[in-house]
């Protein structure tokens, strides 16, 4: 026999749940009156966001003159988050179309969550490349629309690829996401007594009956869409790194760049998912259902992809090195050692160093540390983008052409307004929306199995039946 | 269970589909027609301090365009002419007319009569009006029939899309020079005629982004 000792799987959902507790745990956040809390959070995302429409009414009254950008530094602030909140938004398709490929059901606690927080960065990350444009109101010429001009985009630019990138897998998100909703909104509709509820989620539900050929034809579509989200998710990002890869810029114009910035974009939006999810179930009290397991399998996969980013960085560096082009080996030297130094060892503390330490069983499954890994790794996620894009050009070949970019106030208020956005549909989410996908947590529960007993533990689960007591009859 | 949908709204998903293949047509439509310039520009005809008339020049008194739009075979502007040229045969003809009066007037104070354009480009379009006429472009492929017009008006709509389509195929728009400024031209065999032109000019009409927007 193998000295391997067999250990089970932990349960997805702690406690002693059944179906409608679990029903009552999830729904009751929506269908109970507002809490007060909420209201706060709410105001102070809405000021956020005010903020955000008031810097960028202020863009495109005044110019883009009023961000800190210089001639050969171009890009700034405004592609780094826009590439920084696409890569955040990664992860919740990772999570509810790869994992489901996979068959990992303890995606099943946190793929809405995920899903959600896809969307809304993503919509954070479309005003970026709708406002970074000197001329914002001829932006519709990016779409191929037969126009008295006869004039086309041009297909050959990695920006116009973004156009179709982002609209892409917005677009295919939100249906993701919705139809993953569909049976969840039907609950809900069920549970509603006031009107106004019941007539939303009943029209949101399309009338889900929850019949055999519903269910049939749900996970079919699920799993259809999970097979097409997954190379749409690989795709997305690489063709935002395309934007740096494709040009000839010491330092952008490199192979890794693709899959270096899948894993990147993975890396910083399970960090995320962690960062949002450890606040969530303890204010909403999900820990039952996003369990400790579920956030030390996150940190594994943080670790993965952290790792594979770490791996990149130093591929890039020993190929600036093996190539012998002086430009490339001088952008690497330079990143290292020059005026944006502090960036770029940021960047390597927050991505490398800080994702190892989860080797440690012990520190993956603390809550308070991983919370405080999954801030820091987002800051050096948004340092990775910084360095990449900026440090690449403020130095490259001619010497004559070199400046220092700093960001001024507004860059940074737009930034900081995008979580306004992020938080303001967050929040209406998390209040609206059943923020766990009930209908799958309910399909992964002992309970659900046909068996009632765990097949490898041999563990008994008696199914709890109660025998009603035979009417009498009255005559 | 609770609610389901009633009864009636069965006839919901097909009446949407339609109201929304309907809306979306006339949407498209209406954008395509009525945002067009061959819509918004075509048929431009402001009121002009004076009243002047094509028609009574052209048509009836037999003038060349050139004898006051001079610049047009030298230069990119095809010029309006100056009050000099009005006052040529207007300081003995019809001198005490009243519609004439802003020209007197501009003739005593030196003051230009202010004309309002009506063919206007952007001004990051630089058409040059005499590469067109020395190659055959006739004045009324793109002005119309400006000796029919008692006032002149917008008759093509200059955009970018209009232009390219002659860029694209000037055969079929192009005419003997010495026909350049004849109006209600029309050859026998355009096509054959075109061909030779072309050859004969070797017209090439730039399709790049420079030959108009440098």
């Amino acid at each position: 026999m193998s000295k391997y000792e067999y250990v089970p799987e932990p349960a997805l959902v702690k406690g002693d749940h059944d179906f409608a507790s679990l029903t009552r745990l999830v729904t009751d956040i929506n269908l109970r009156p507002t809490p007060k809390a909420w209201y706060l959070a709410m105001i102070a995302a809405n000021g956020l966001l005010v903020l955000l429409l008031g810097s960028i009414g202020y863009l495109i009254w005044e110019g883009t003159g009023i961000w800190g950008l210089n001639n050969p530094v171009g890009w700034g602030w405004a592609i780094i988050n826009f590439v920084w909140w696409v890569g955040i938004g990664h992860a919740g398709t990772l999570i509810s179309a790869i994992l489901f490929l996979f068959r990992q059901d303890w995606r099943t606690a946190i793929n809405r969550f995920a899903e959600a927080m896809t969307i809304f960065a993503v919509m954070c990350a479309l005003i970026f490349p709708g406002i970074h444009v000197g001329r914002i109101w001829a932006i519709y010429w990016v779409f191929p629309i037969p126009n008295q001009m006869q004039m086309w985009p041009n297909f050959n630019s990695p920006l116009l690829w973004d156009v179709f990138a982002v609209s892409t897998y917005f677009t295919v998100s939100l249906l993701f996401w919705y139809v993953g909703l569909v049976p969840d909104l039907a609950t809900l509709r069920d549970r509603a007594v006031d009107k106004v509820r019941k007539f939303a989620y009943g029209l949101f539900s399309l009338g889900w009956t929850g019949s055999n050929r519903h269910w049939w034809n749900y996970e079919k579509s699920y799993m259809i869409l999970a097979g097409l989200a997954t190379p749409l998710v690989l795709s997305v990002h690489t063709i935002v790194s395309f934007d740096f890869a494709v040009s000839m810029i010491p330092g952008w114009h490199t192979t890794i760049f693709p899959p270096y910035f899948v894993a990147g974009a993975v890396f910083s939006g399970f960090a995320m998912v962690l960062t949002l999810m450890i606040i969530c179930r303890k204010i909403y009290g999900m820990k039952d259902i996003m369990t400790d397991d579920h956030m030390e399998k996150m940190n594994i996969i943080i670790l993965v992809t952290g790792s594979m980013v770490g791996f990149a960085y130093m591929m890039e560096f020993f190929i600036a090195w093996y190539s012998g082009v002086e430009y490339e080996k001088a952008i690497f030297i330079k990143r290292a050692t020059g005026p944006y130094a502090w960036a770029y060892w940021t960047m390597m503390a927050c991505n490398v160093l800080s994702p190892q330490f989860f080797w440690s069983k012990k520190l993956r499954t603390s809550v308070g540390f991983t919370f405080a890994i999954s801030i820091v790794v987002n800051i050096g996620m948004w340092f990775e983008r910084f360095v990449i894009t900026v440090t690449s050009l403020a130095n490259d070949y001619l010497p004559s052409s070199w400046d220092y970019y700093s960001p001024t106030l507004w860059d940074v208020l737009t930034y900081v307004g995008t979580f306004g956005l992020f938080f303001t549909m967050f929040l209406a989410f998390l209040r609206f929306l059943p923020m766990i996908a009930l209908a799958e947590v309910k399909a992964v529960i002992p309970l659900a199995d046909p068996h009632n007993y765990d097949e490898e533990t041999g563990e008994y689960h008696a199914p709890k039946v109660e025998i009603p007591k035979p009417q009498v009859e009255k005559v | 269970m609770a609610q389901i949908f009633p009864k009636w709204t069965n006839q919901v998903p097909r009446k949407l589909l339609i109201g929304i293949i309907v809306v979306a047509n006339a949407l498209i439509f209406s954008i395509w027609y009525f945002f067009s310039p061959q819509y918004t520009d075509v048929g431009y005809a402001p009121t002009q301090p004076v009243p002047y008339s094509h028609k009574l020049h052209v048509d009836k008194l037999g003038l060349d365009c050139q004898y006051c739009h001079t610049s047009v075979f030298d230069s990119k502007q095809a010029n309006i002419p100056p009050t000099q040229t009005c006052m040529n045969c207007h300081n003995q003809i019809k001198t005490d007319s009243e519609k004439l009066a802003p020209i007197r007037e501009s003739w005593e104070t030196g003051e230009p009569v202010e004309w309002v354009r009506v063919h206007n480009l952007a001004d990051y379009a630089y058409f040059n009006h005499a590469a067109h006429v020395n190659v055959g472009v006739g004045c009324e492929s793109c002005h119309g029939r400006v000796d029919k017009m008692e006032v002149v008006y917008q008759a093509e709509p200059l955009s970018m899309g209009w232009c390219l389509d002659c860029h694209r195929e000037p055969e079929k728009f192009l005419r003997p020079v010495e026909e350049v400024t004849t109006m209600g031209y029309k050859a026998e065999n355009q096509a054959e005629l075109g061909a030779e032109l072309v050859k004969k000019k070797n017209v090439s009409p730039p399709q790049y982004c420079q030959g108009c927007h440098y």
